[in-house]
């Protein structure tokens, strides 16, 4: 292949026909109240780890809606807890990180 | 597709074009990129449609790409197209033609800009009169050389000696039309058709015996981008839009595409040869590009010019599968002989995309 | 109670005063330019947050306005003042004298393809929320064809000053969602996906749907406005949004794409509004003396308001601002 200097770059647009949503689908079952998240954001805001590590359990749910590996940010967590306190929406944010391993066993 | 919805929004966007007398103004990069198009545009509205169509030497560039890099302010791009102006009006025509897109966005922006900010055009006067001792009048009429096309397609058509049909199966041809971003994204009122389903294009395609191919991404720019194609370590970015448009268009199995910018042919031609180099694919039938055109390249197709007198063999993507497909005659061993008939070299084949 | 009163419009809220303004004891002239009363209400299907059959409140409202004096099919041509009087002219050749005149004018749906980047109009599978609603009704719609996938628009024509209307449509959040699970209901197989920037849902139960769309039905909500809708090669959709909370351009594809086309004031009002000298308010709709104490009231005496033709408006709050208007006018003439 001809050495132009520069290539395709890769593209960041989510293609939701193109996204596997196996462990989405998995968690839907097993912790049925992830779908009513609102994306408030404020078990990131009281997250222990969040503001020394990335970690954000809303982008979390949102990554596993668009189908991409939150394996990288599960490891941040702590399962302190404080998420599961704050959630409005009362999700079980701490039994759902527990799922999500499993969903990887 | 309701074709019906789409007239509806054309009748929405219509625009006066008067008929004759115009001040044609080239493009800076055109004549290099695709040489024949603005000799047949001369060619076709003087000498076949006997339009009064005059042009001076005096003319420059309107500024446009360099402030489409972010490399002159847009006092000093005024200036520049104030002197054009100044040079349209001692000649001592109103209607005024750019064959740039770019510079047909710019004259549009700059006569916007002065209709809401007349103290800037007072100023701008002032800086010509201060640094070239001249003055103008603003066009009474600013068209783009594709909007003259198109309003005289049908008699185009009407001289022509092909139509845009397979002449095999006396079916149209799938034609792809791309307009340049600078040409109504910015003042939609001022192209035909509007910005979200232009007509120039599509009324050529149609009157010339075409189908238009309508695709996901038609409205995506081309990738040119200026400074992205001009800083190289930006050139990925663009040719990943091309890749994205050609990608889009592929299912529709386009035989050309028609195009009223000067970059945008050039990068969907080269770009297809890049894309064909970096992963194997190519987007025409049997391992040929889809070839890209200009309007005037088409006209003089359609006028039944030679393919090389219209310097069609500078085209990346091999054009002789659509001439088949049409029936255009050609003589193969006369695509690379110059003007004067003498050998002008071959270029070198690419490792995927099938060209002659 | 000899005065005439004239509603002008036989919508739910011309309908309403009617039926409260006989109750205390009046008799009302609706005029009403189409050749059925019920306006927008009638060719809806169920009305959020019970579901109620739209039909039902119209067959109710119809019954108990039968002492009413209905012109349908007839417009009112010109409404000029003459000391406390107004005279009425109508096309079907009636001149009325009123002491007092409700305008129940309610709204317009927003043309749907004036947002060109949508494509309503020009791509087959490109619909709005009253054409949802007329195949729920029973209606049939070729370009619905057990889709495997839906998408809602929300915002259209609303909150868009490029379109010409600042305004929040409010009810159309609450629609899109109640719309998505009927969608669901009707076509279980299928992927929906809401497209909203804010969602605005702020009335009784209205949260309580949302829950249940999310949880119970599976709907995708996707906070990005759709920037552009183009057709695949397979008469498909692609649509394009933002997918602001990730922060990353998004593209979907799409059997049915729905836009849920907002309220914009009733233009056909626009030759009475400059006959009887009225206000206009900055988003369109017709201006009330205020927006707190005086809802109901115009900038004329002897003129009122009731339901969308000030504002948008559910049909509970249309409804209600009906009651209310009747006891204004009543009280009205009553002082007169």
């Amino acid at each position: 292949m001809a050495d132009f200097g520069f290539k395709l770059s890769k593209s960041s647009t989510l293609d939701l026909d193109k996204v596997d949503l196996k462990v989405y689908n998995l968690l839907c079952k097993t912790d049925p109240d992830i779908k009513t998240c609102m994306a408030c954001g404020s078990c990131s805001a009281t997250c222990t780890a969040a503001p020394f590590s990335g970690m954000s359990m809303r982008k979390v749910i949102l990554a596993l809606q668009r189908g991409q590996d939150v394996r990288p940010m599960l490891g941040k967590c702590m399962l302190c807890g404080k998420c599961t306190m704050v959630c409005p929406r009362a999700i079980n944010t701490r039994h759902l990180i527990l799922s999500i391993c499993k969903c990887y066993d | 597709m309701i074709y019906e919805g789409k007239q509806k929004i054309w009748s929405d966007y219509q625009k006066e074009i008067p008929d004759d007398h115009w001040y044609y103004v080239r493009s800076c990069i055109r004549q290099n990129f695709f040489p024949a198009s603005e000799r047949m545009f001369t060619e076709i509205t003087k000498n076949v449609l006997k339009k009064d169509i005059y042009e001076t030497p005096y003319h420059t560039t309107c500024g446009g790409i360099a402030y489409h890099c972010d490399t002159i302010p847009q006092e000093t791009v005024m200036t520049i197209v104030a002197r054009q102006f100044a040079l349209m009006t001692e000649a001592g025509y109103e209607n005024y033609v750019p064959s740039c897109i770019t510079s047909f966005g710019n004259y549009s922006e700059t006569l916007e800009t002065w209709r809401e900010f007349p103290e800037l055009e007072a100023r701008i006067r002032e800086n010509l009169w201060k640094s070239c001792r001249r003055e103008f009048n603003k066009p009474k009429y600013l068209a783009h050389s594709s909007d003259l096309i198109y309003h005289w397609r049908n008699e185009i058509a009407q001289k022509g000696k092909f139509r845009l049909v397979d002449k095999e199966t006396g079916e149209p041809l799938r034609i792809v039309e791309h307009i340049g971003c600078h040409y109504a994204k910015m003042f939609p009122h001022k192209g035909v058709g509007g910005a979200e389903y232009p007509y120039v294009l599509a009324g050529m395609v149609e009157s010339w015996g075409g189908q238009v191919v309508d695709y996901p991404e038609r409205r995506h720019c081309c990738g040119y981008g200026f400074r992205q194609y001009h800083v190289k370590a930006n050139r990925g970015y663009s040719v990943s839009n091309t890749y994205k448009k050609f990608e889009s268009m592929e299912p529709f199995h386009p035989d050309a595409i028609i195009t009223n910018c000067p970059g945008c042919p050039y990068f969907l031609d080269r770009w297809q040869y890049v894309i064909s180099e970096q992963t194997g694919k190519t987007y025409g039938r049997n391992g040929f590009g889809i070839p890209v055109f200009t309007y005037e390249e088409i006209a003089g197709l359609v006028l039944g010019y030679d393919p090389w007198d219209l310097g069609l063999q500078l085209h990346q993507v091999a054009v002789e599968p659509f001439l088949d497909k049409i029936g255009i005659e050609y003589d193969p061993k006369a695509k690379y002989l110059g003007l004067n008939k003498e050998d002008i070299l071959r270029p070198g084949l690419p490792t995927s995309m099938k060209c002659f | 109670m000899k005065d005439n009163i004239v509603i002008i419009g036989g919508g739910v809220a011309g309908m309403e005063a009617a039926r409260q303004l006989i109750a205390l004891g009046h008799k009302p002239i609706i005029v009403e330019k189409s050749n059925s009363l019920g306006g927008h209400v009638a060719s809806w299907y169920k009305l959020f947050p019970d579901m109620t059959p739209a039909s039902e409140i119209i067959a109710r409202l119809t019954k108990e306005i039968s002492d009413a004096n209905v012109f349908t099919g007839t417009k009112v041509l010109s409404m000029t003042k003459d000391k406390d009087t107004y005279s009425l002219t109508l096309d079907n050749g009636v001149t009325i004298a009123a002491k007092a005149v409700l305008l129940a004018t309610g709204f317009h749906l927003f043309d749907a393809s004036k947002k060109e980047e949508y494509g309503y109009g020009v791509y087959d599978k490109v619909i709005t929320n009253r054409d949802l609603e007329a195949l729920f009704r029973g209606e049939k719609d070729a370009r619905i064809d057990n889709p495997k996938a839906v998408g809602f628009v929300h915002c259209v024509g609303s909150r868009d000053l490029k379109a010409g209307n600042s305004q929040c449509s409010k009810v159309c959040c609450m629609t899109a969602v109640k719309q998505a699970i009927e969608m669901k209901e009707k076509f279980p197989q299928a992927e929906i996906y809401c497209f909203y920037m804010d969602l605005r849902l702020f009335g009784k139960k209205y949260e309580d749907f949302y829950i249940n769309a999310q949880r119970d039905f599976g709907v995708h909500f996707i906070r990005g406005r759709v920037s552009e809708v183009g057709e695949t090669f397979d008469g498909r959709l692609q649509v394009k949004a933002e997918d602001t909370l990730a922060g990353k351009p998004l593209k979907v594809q799409v059997d049915t794409l729905v836009l849920m086309s907002g309220m914009v004031c009733n233009p056909t009002v626009s030759d009475l509004v400059r006959q009887a000298r009225l206000d206009i308010d900055d988003d369109g709709f017709l201006k009330s003396r205020n927006n707190i104490f005086d809802i109901l009231e115009s900038n004329r005496p002897g003129v009122f308001y009731a339901g969308a033709c000030t504002g948008t408006k559910t049909v509970p709050e249309t409804l209600a601002e009906a009651r209310a208007a009747a006891l204004e006018i009543h009280n009205y003439l009553k002082d007169g």
